[in-house]
């Protein structure tokens, strides 16, 4: 018989396969919603952490259960606390609600093209998220806090369906009670006890104060809810160039192999996931690209 | 480039040279009413005096006048299916505690000599090469397989009923991507290869296999048979201005006519020698304590394809269609700088409902609403 190496998961050196993962456990886990929770993950060997890029994402495998694309939702100047919020939504995010601490999992990234940080310096800047949407975004507001002086004003326009869907509730008081950044929460169906705004996250554009010939917009969520943000953060003035689509997409791979996640002429986890709107603008508009 | 001559009371010698190298012989054979690949001995194992009769829809095996070994075009195997296998294990993985550890799958066995390939599937090789292992990333299965194997292409001595690679500039002379190169002619009571030799590995080869110069009425008569080819193609495709045309024909109203033929059987994409879509299955044994992870062959005609959260991004058949032709055709150049069509014909061939790529690129310019009278998609 044939002996095949068997390497302990973790010491092997890096794999020549970019289909290959590298060893993290569960260090922790939280719920944040009834159907959404928290993972932070450790490498396995203790190695150092692996440096990633605010709309950045991973590919997250768990033993014999699947694999699935998950943004990193972390902060960036914390790469050591590797940081994942994940919906239960299907066989391999509810495997992944039921890991244990201490339990292995492979982890393959970061993977995609990042928010544009750096080319918003000077400008004000408008977040936009529904719904899980919020996970990719939040590297990206604690990047956007950490040098708050490189930034006009900021603005954060959360929706969700109702309030019991709202992620991340301590951070979003604290956000709220800042002064230097203006925090907007709407959610699409009130139940007792809420008093904020209701409908949909694209009519609290209009309630927001920034300047919109300076602004840049990223943009995270439903397909539906981007493109009625992106038309809506138009039609107030600011500049499609200067707005920013993250999208989804069946993805296998993560390295442009499988083929699953195109999206026209663009291999989103090539290209993107974060794309510059001008360039899927059009293909927004056609149904079932 | 040297032309040579191998007789074909010699080319066994080419084969049983290869064999003793160490190379796994793939190629043409007769299995299941089809010309498929497969692994091959000797030259008695080629479709000797067989031709395939092709049309939408139609492969029929038929009887030739000759003892031609390549006298065939192309079955519905293609190359894919040993660079790229159906189905590949990536991986397996045991568990140990609370963790597991991966078992690397061990490299393969022989290297692989390809016999017959032809031109248009030499393009589709290189045009999988593009997106295996010359982007970012390197797919390392293929990538090994590919450096690693030999290929013989063969000049095709007629033209499929569903072939177009003229017009996709992708044949029927292989011009590149072969270690050698063979143009057979049967000429009265002559039978011999027209060699032409690609690679220095390919010329090593032939040090052990009998072979001359050619003569210029050799080299003559086997430009007539590819020239003969060329000209009597079964089908044509206009390319010019396809891309962008493409491009502005999402809502074009002939999506619909396609959809209403198209069963979404998938056949087309995995008959293609350029498809290259696959998904990854993982499974685990009974006890749990083993998991495997497969690589398989996917199709955007599925319904899984595109699930995300919530439903498929292309459930219906149109958008399946579409999205397959406009990859094809359009953004597959912007993607890899070429086409994803080498013009095979396999498509046509294999389509239970013969739906005709190049027949719907007609139709698709000839409804394009706003397009100028009397464009019957040439100008
Ligand atoms: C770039 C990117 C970043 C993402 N970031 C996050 C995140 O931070 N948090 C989070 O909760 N979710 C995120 N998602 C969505 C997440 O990947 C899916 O919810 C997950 O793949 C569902 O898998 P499942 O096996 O649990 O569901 P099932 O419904 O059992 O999945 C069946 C199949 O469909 C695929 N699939 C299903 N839904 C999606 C989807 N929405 N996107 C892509 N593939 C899908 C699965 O991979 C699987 O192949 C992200 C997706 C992408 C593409
Ligand atoms: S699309 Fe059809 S004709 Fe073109 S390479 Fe694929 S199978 Fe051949
Ligand atoms: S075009 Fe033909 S072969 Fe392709 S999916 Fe449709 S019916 Fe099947
Ligand atoms: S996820 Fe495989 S190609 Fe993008």
């Amino acid at each position: 018989m044939e002996t095949i190496p068997e390497k302990p998961f973790g010491q092997e050196p890096m794999s020549t396969d970019p289909r290959h993962f590298r060893a993290y456990r569960m260090k922790r886990r939280w719920q944040e919603t009834h159907d959404t929770f928290t993972i932070e993950l450790a490498a396995m060997d203790g190695s150092e952490p692996v440096n990633f890029a605010p709309g950045q994402f991973n590919m997250l495998y768990v033993f014999g259960q699947g694999e699935v694309p998950i943004s990193i939702s972390g902060d960036p100047r914390q790469p050591s606390a590797l940081t994942h919020t994940v919906r239960a939504v299907g066989s391999a995010t509810k495997s992944l609600r039921r890991l244990k601490a201490g339990e292995g999992l492979g982890v393959r990234g970061p993977y995609g093209s990042p928010w544009p940080l750096e080319g918003a310096r000077g400008n004000d800047v408008v977040v936009v998220a529904g719904g899980i949407g919020l996970a990719p975004l939040r590297p990206a507001l604690y990047e956007l806090l950490h040098r708050r002086a490189d930034y006009g004003q900021i603005v954060l326009l959360y929706g969700t369906r109702s309030p019991t869907d709202i992620l991340y509730r301590k951070e979003l008081a604290r956000w709220r009670a800042r002064f230097d950044l203006e925090t907007l929460i709407t959610v699409d169906r009130a139940t007792d006890g809420w008093h904020g705004h209701v409908g949909v996250v694209s009519t609290l554009i209009s309630k927001a104060s920034f300047t919109p010939a300076n602004t840049t917009a990223l943009i995270c969520g439903p397909e539906i809810m981007i493109r009625f943000t992106a038309l809506a953060l138009e039609k107030r003035g600011v500049t499609p160039e200067n707005i920013y689509v993250s999208l989804e997409r069946n993805m296998k791979c993560a390295v442009g192999f499988c083929g699953h996640c195109q999206f026209g002429p663009l291999f989103v986890c090539r290209d993107g996931p974060v794309f510059s709107y001008p360039r899927v603008k059009g293909l927004l508009a056609v149904r079932e690209v | 480039m040297k032309s040579l001559v191998i007789e074909r009371t010699d080319l066994e010698k080419l084969f049983s040279t290869l064999v003793g190298r160490g190379y796994r012989l793939i190629g043409p054979t007769l299995r299941e009413a089809a010309i498929v690949y497969g692994e091959i001995k000797t030259v008695n194992d080629l479709p000797i005096g067989w031709t395939d009769g092709q049309a939408a829809g139609q492969y029929r095996l038929q009887r030739r006048g000759d003892a031609a070994l390549f006298g065939y075009n192309l079955g519905p195997h293609s190359w894919k299916k040993e660079n790229l296998p159906p189905s590949l294990r990536l991986f397996s993985a045991e568990r140990r505690d609370q963790s597991f550890v991966i078992i690397e799958e061990p490299a393969d066995e022989l290297p692989m000599a390809f016999i017959g390939a032809r031109s248009c599937e030499l393009h589709a090789i290189s045009i999988q090469d593009r997106v295996l292992m010359q982007g970012p990333f390197v797919d390392p299965t293929y990538a090994r397989r590919r450096n690693q194997t030999l290929v013989i292409a063969v000049n095709c001595g007629q033209a499929g009923g569903t072939c177009f690679c003229v017009s996709m500039k992708s044949g029927p002379q292989a011009t590149q991507g072969f270690d050698i190169a063979l143009t057979e002619v049967l000429d009265g009571h002559r039978h011999y290869f027209l060699t032409e030799v690609g690679t220095t590995r390919g010329a090593e080869i032939l040090n052990d296999v009998p072979h001359r110069a050619a003569r210029d009425v050799e080299k003559a008569a086997a430009q007539r048979i590819v020239d003969r080819t060329a000209a009597t193609m079964g089908r044509k495709l206009y390319t010019g201005g396809l891309k962008e045309f493409l491009y502005s024909a999402y809502e074009n109203p002939h999506w619909d006519d396609v959809a209403a033929r198209c069963l979404s059987c998938a056949n087309c994409t995995m008959v293609c020698p350029t498809c290259f879509c696959t998904t990854v299955e993982d499974v685990t044994d009974l006890s749990g304590a083993h998991a495997e992870r497969w690589q398989k062959w996917d199709s955007c005609f599925t319904a899984d394809f595109s699930y995300i959260h919530g439903g498929s991004v292309r459930s219906s058949t149109k958008s399946r269609y579409r999205q397959w032709l406009t990859h094809k055709l359009a953004t597959w150049m912007d993607q890899f700088s070429t086409p994803g069509c080498v013009g095979c014909g396999r498509c046509i061939t294999w389509c239970p409902t013969g739906i005709d790529i190049t027949q719907e690129v007609v139709s698709l310019r000839e409804r394009q609403p706003g397009r100028k009278e009397q464009s019957d998609g040439e100008p």
